[in-house]
């Protein structure tokens, strides 16, 4: 085919306008989210406390980190996804490192330190490592399939990020089954959870996000 | 072509629907992509036999990745950026590990370079791994001219249905395009 006669066929697929990205990923994301709260309400279900729980600043900050993580990965997602992503689009996620480190230094602060060893284990450390991963796969799986439209200068690194969204979804569920709200268990447990979920992504996008 | 990043204002009329904005940019580009795709071949010290074939599957990117511009931000970077990608993609499936640079300089005129007629691409042969019917709506509406409302007529589809077609040929051309053809 000549490319003046490919051109032709290019200008005749005016395909009807998508909706953009961003909100295609929000929508995808959304919709995996759905299925993991229900599998979240089945299995583990809200903590009896969240009442109580609710007005104390350590339950609010573990919360708000996720929130944090979420809105950086879904934003670091978008980044990753154009071809033209400025080097190191990782940087986007410098807030987070700020506010984990702020988090951790109130911690230790606030608490007495014959009782980091207990807060840093905490209760429910072998249930997060499992449940945040679970709750993740189906946004995982969303999240890629959405970011198929994108042109991401680095496939691996778009998987990853797709990989930290949706562990950031899962962690969101299960922050409100937990108990433990220590800074000191949620930055580590949390964050270890984390890992197989944005190595999946990693590798599942290296394969599926190549153009 | 004076700057690449004018051809943003026909992007943005493309995007509105305007077919011959469209097709005005995809001319443009196509000059553009000979002149860079020739020098990255050459500095890798490759022969420019494969320099159409990848200009084409680079237009198909530019085309099925469009969404990806953001209208509030240059359009050069994003056109180069593309071009790298498929230059390099192209040059790493025969074995070049190098870096692949697109250099600046590309952008001016003064090595515009026809299209080689001996392109080693057959036509027929690239459309025959398609489908019959996705084959067919390509080569009609590409090689013959014909618009997709006669081609839906001629096939007996709605006009929606032959652009649907259209498109999954192209996305399945892509696919071929990225196998490794050597």
């Amino acid at each position: 085919m000549k490319t003046e006669q490919l051109v032709e066929a290019l200008v005749a697929d005016r395909a009807a306008a998508r909706k953009p990205i961003s909100v295609a990923l929000a929508l995808g994301l959304g919709l995996g989210g759905m299925v993991s709260l229900v599998l979240f309400l089945v299995e583990l279900g809200v903590r009896s406390d969240i009442g109580p729980a609710l007005a104390t600043w350590r339950f609010d900050l573990k919360v708000g980190m996720v929130l944090v993580t979420l809105v950086l990965a879904f934003a670091l997602c978008l980044e990753c996804m154009r071809p033209d992503a400025p080097g190191r689009p990782v940087r986007r996620l410098l807030p987070l490192a700020v506010l984990v480190i702020g988090a951790v230094a109130v911690e230790l602060l606030a608490a007495p330190q014959v009782t980091w060893g207990t807060r840093l284990v905490g209760t429910n450390s072998l249930v997060c490592l499992s449940a945040i991963p679970l709750l993740s796969i189906v946004p995982l799986a969303a999240a890629l399939a959405i970011m198929r439209r994108g042109a991401p200068s680095s496939p691996t690194l778009a998987g990853g990020a797709a990989g930290l969204l949706a562990a950031a979804s899962g962690a969101m569920l299960y922050a409100f089954h937990c108990f433990d709200d220590s800074p000191l268990f949620v930055v580590t447990w949390y964050s270890l959870a984390a890992v197989p979920i944005v190595l999946l992504g990693a590798l599942a996008g290296r394969q599926m996000l190549r153009w | 072509m004076a700057d690449l990043n004018d051809l943003s204002a026909l992007m943005r009329s493309a995007r509105r629907g305007d077919d011959e904005a469209y097709r005005r940019l995809l001319g443009e580009v196509t000059v553009w992509l000979r002149v860079v795709v020739r020098r990255g071949l050459a500095s890798a010290g490759r022969s420019a036999t494969d320099c159409e074939d990848i200009v084409q599957e680079t237009l198909l990117a530019m085309h099925l990745k469009r969404d990806t511009w953001d209208e509030a931000r240059p359009i050069a970077p994003w056109l180069r950026a593309i071009a790298r990608h498929k230059l390099a993609d192209h040059l790493r499936r025969r074995g070049f590990a190098d870096h692949v640079d697109i250099d600046d300089h590309a952008d001016a005129p003064e090595l515009a370079v026809e299209a080689d007629p001996a392109s080693p691409l057959d036509s027929r042969q690239m459309l025959a791994s398609l489908p019959e019917r996705q084959r067919r709506i390509v080569q009609e509406i590409s090689l013959e001219g014909r618009r997709a409302a006669d081609v839906a007529l001629g096939l007996g589809m709605t006009e929606g249905a032959v652009r649907v077609t259209l498109h999954r040929a192209l996305k399945a051309l892509a696919v071929v395009y990225r196998r490794d053809r050597s």
